[in-house]
C-alpha cells in the first residue's frame, strides 16, 4: 500500500515509460529503405524473375531444349519450342515462353533444369503496365527486366 | 425466430466484415445484438476460396507443395512440413538426420513469426499501438533468414517431399544463434509492454471463456486448448522430425480465458527459441535428401499426418491410387476448426469484446477457406 503510494508519488510509471523512450531515441539498426534510390540488397538465393543463361564465353544459349521446365511447372506456364538440326542431329532452341503473370515463383523450374539455363534471379522489380508485358519471350528472359534508375 | 431481448426490443443483426480491419482477413461475422451485448454470431467464410484441395487432385505430388504454403501464408514453413511429412509417410521415406534438424529449426522459426503477427496485430485490435512495430522488427530478422536460406519470405517453399532442397548457406548457424540471443529479451520487452498493463489486463481477462470440455466437444487445438489447461502437443504426444530428441516444456493455462492465451503464446515462443537452441548446437552432418523417386508413385492407400502447426493441429489426409496425382488432398486446417468455437466465446461478451475474442483465436482466413 505504502510502496504503491510512493510509486504514485514518485511517477516511478512515469520515469519508466520515458526510459523506454529515451531508450529508443539512437536506434542502432534502421529498418527503413530509401526504395527507389537506395535498393534493398536480397538474398543471393533471391528467387526472382526468370532469366535464360546464355554462354558467357560463347554468348550461346545454355539451354537444351529438353522441357524438363515446362513439365515441373505446376502452373504450366512455361512454353519450350525447338527444332532439331539435322546435321548435329541435337535439338536447337527456338522460343521459350514464360507467363510471369502466374509465377508463384516456387522455384522447381529451376530446380528441374538440368544445366542451370534457366534461373530465378534476384531482379525483383518485374511489375509491368498490361498484363501482356508479363509474358515474356526469349530476348526478354535473356536480357532481365531493366527498371528505371532513380538517384538519391 | 426472434430471441427474447431486453424490454422486448427488437434485436440488431449487425454486419461485421468481410471488410473490417479487426476480423484479419475476408471474415463476415453477422452479429445479433440486443443493445451492445451479443446474443449470437454466426460466420459467413469462402470470400477467399480458392479451392486448393481441388488444385491437389490435379497436379503432381512435388507441384502441389508451393499451393500449400498460400493456405496459412503467415506460417507457411509449418504448412510445408506437414504436406512434406504425409508424402513421405506415404512414399515410406524418411528425412535424412541433418535435414530433420534444418527443418525443425526453420519450423520454430516460423512459430515464432506467426506467434509475433498475432501480438502486433492482437494488440492493435485491443487498442495497444506499440507492440506490432516492435514485434515486426524481430519478425524481420526472422524472415531474413527464410530469405536467405530457401529465398523467399512468406511463402517459402522451403522443403520438399524427401529432405531439403537448398542446403545451408555459410552464415546460417551464426545467424540463427544470433536471432536467439538478440530474441529472448525481446519478449521480455512486449512482456513488459502488455503483461502488467493494467488496460490489457482489463481488456482479456474473463472475455472469451472456452472451457476444456468444449475445445474437445469443438475439436479446438492449440493454445485455446493449451490456456484451457490441457497438456495436449503433438511435438511430445506424437513426435514427428525428431521433435523426441528437444527439451522443451508445453505451456499451460488455467482460466481459459484470452488473457491465459496471451500468455501461453508467449510462453510458447520462449520454448520455441530453447528447441531452436538445441537443434542449432546438434544439425548432424550428412545429405540433405532422401532417396526419393523421380517420378513419385506411392502405392494405393491413405495417410493422415498431423503436426503442431502455430494455431493448432494441422492434418493432412492424402489418398493416392497409385497415380501420380493424388486421388484425395484433405487439409484440416486449425484456424477453421477453432474458428467454429466464435459463437460459444461471443455470447454474452460486448461489441468491443468480439474483437478480442476474434484475435485470440488466431485465424488466418487463407486457412480457413482454402
Amino acid at each position: 500500500m505504502i510502496r504503491k503510494l510512493l510509486r504514485t508519488i514518485l511517477l516511478v510509471d512515469l520515469f519508466e515509460g520515458l526510459w523506454v523512450t529515451f531508450r529508443s531515441q539512437a536506434p542502432k539498426h534502421i529498418y527503413t529503405e530509401q526504395y527507389p534510390a537506395q535498393r534493398p540488397q536480397v538474398a543471393e538465393r533471391y528467387r526472382g524473375a526468370p532469366r535464360l543463361n546464355n554462354n558467357p564465353e560463347t554468348g550461346e544459349t545454355l539451354c537444351i531444349a529438353c522441357d524438363l521446365c515446362a513439365i515441373a511447372c505446376p502452373e504450366q506456364l512455361i512454353v519450350v519450342s525447338s527444332v532439331r538440326n539435322p546435321q548435329t542431329r541435337r535439338k536447337e532452341l527456338t522460343d521459350f515462353t514464360y507467363d510471369l503473370s502466374r509465377c508463384m515463383f516456387c522455384g522447381l523450374c529451376e530446380d528441374a533444369c538440368p544445366v542451370d539455363a534457366l534461373e530465378l534471379t534476384q531482379d525483383f522489380e518485374i511489375a509491368q503496365y498490361s498484363r501482356e508485358g508479363l509474358i515474356w519471350d526469349r530476348q526478354m528472359l535473356e536480357e532481365g527486366p531493366k527498371p528505371t534508375q532513380y538517384k538519391s | 425466430m426472434a430471441t427474447q431481448t431486453f424490454l422486448d426490443a427488437n434485436e440488431l443483426v449487425l454486419n461485421m466484415g468481410p471488410q473490417h480491419p479487426s476480423t484479419h482477413g475476408v471474415l463476415r461475422v453477422i452479429l445479433k445484438l440486443d443493445g451492445e451485448k451479443v446474443i449470437g454470431t454466426d460466420c459467413i467464410i469462402g470470400y477467399l476460396h480458392r479451392g486448393i484441395e481441388k488444385i491437389g487432385e490435379n497436379r503432381t505430388y512435388p507441384m502441389f507443395a508451393p499451393y500449400v504454403d498460400r493456405m496459412d501464408y503467415i506460417s507457411a514453413v509449418s504448412n510445408g512440413l506437414g504436406y512434406c511429412l504425409a508424402v513421405e509417410k506415404l512414399l515410406g521415406v524418411e528425412a535424412p538426420p541433418k535435414a530433420q534438424a534444418v527443418r525443425v529449426i526453420l519450423t520454430e522459426m516460423n512459430r515464432i513469426t506467426s506467434h509475433l503477427v498475432w501480438l502486433g496485430t492482437h494488440a492493435l485490435d485491443i487498442g495497444a499501438i506499440t507492440p506490432v512495430f516492435y514485434t515486426f522488427r524481430e519478425r524481420e530478422e526472422a524472415l531474413k533468414i527464410f530469405e536467405a536460406y530457401c529465398g523467399a519470405r512468406l511463402t517459402t517453399h522451403a522443403f520438399r517431399i524427401g529432405g531439403l532442397q537448398y542446403d545451408l548457406y555459410d552464415t546460417f548457424e551464426r545467424d540463427v544463434r544470433k536471432f536467439c540471443d538478440d530474441f529472448l529479451p525481446r519478449i521480455d520487452e512486449y512482456e513488459q509492454l502488455l503483461t502488467g498493463n493494467r488496460i490489457w489486463v482489463e481488456r482479456l481477462t474473463g472475455i472469451g471463456i472456452l472451457t476444456a470440455e468444449d475445445c474437445k466437444r469443438y475439436g479446438v487445438t492449440g493454445p485455446l486448448l493449451r490456456a484451457a489447461g490441457v497438456q495436449w502437443d503433438i511435438r511430445k504426444a506424437f513426435p514427428y522430425s525428431g521433435y523426441e530428441r528437444y527439451e522443451f516444456d508445453v505451456p499451460i493455462g488455467r482460466n481459459a480465458d484470452t488473457y491465459d492465451r496471451y500468455l501461453v503464446r508467449m510462453q510458447e515462443m520462449r520454448q520455441s527459441v530453447r528447441i531452436i537452441r538445441q537443434a542449432v548446437d546438434g544439425i548432424p552432418e550428412g545429405p540433405i535428401m532422401a532417396k526419393v523417386p523421380k517420378v513419385m508413385k506411392p502405392p494405393a492407400g491413405e495417410v493422415y499426418v498431423s503436426i503442431e502447426a502455430p494455431k493448432g493441429e494441422l492434418g493432412y489426409y492424402i489418398i493416392s491410387d497409385g497415380t501420380i496425382t493424388p486421388y484425395r488432398v484433405r487439409v484440416r486446417p486449425p484456424s477453421f476448426v477453432n474458428l467454429q468455437a466464435l459463437d460459444k466465446m461471443a455470447k454474452g461478451a460486448l461489441i468491443a469484446d468480439i474483437v478480442a475474442i476474434i484475435g485470440t483465436i488466431d485465424i488466418v482466413l487463407g486457412e480457413v477457406d482454402r
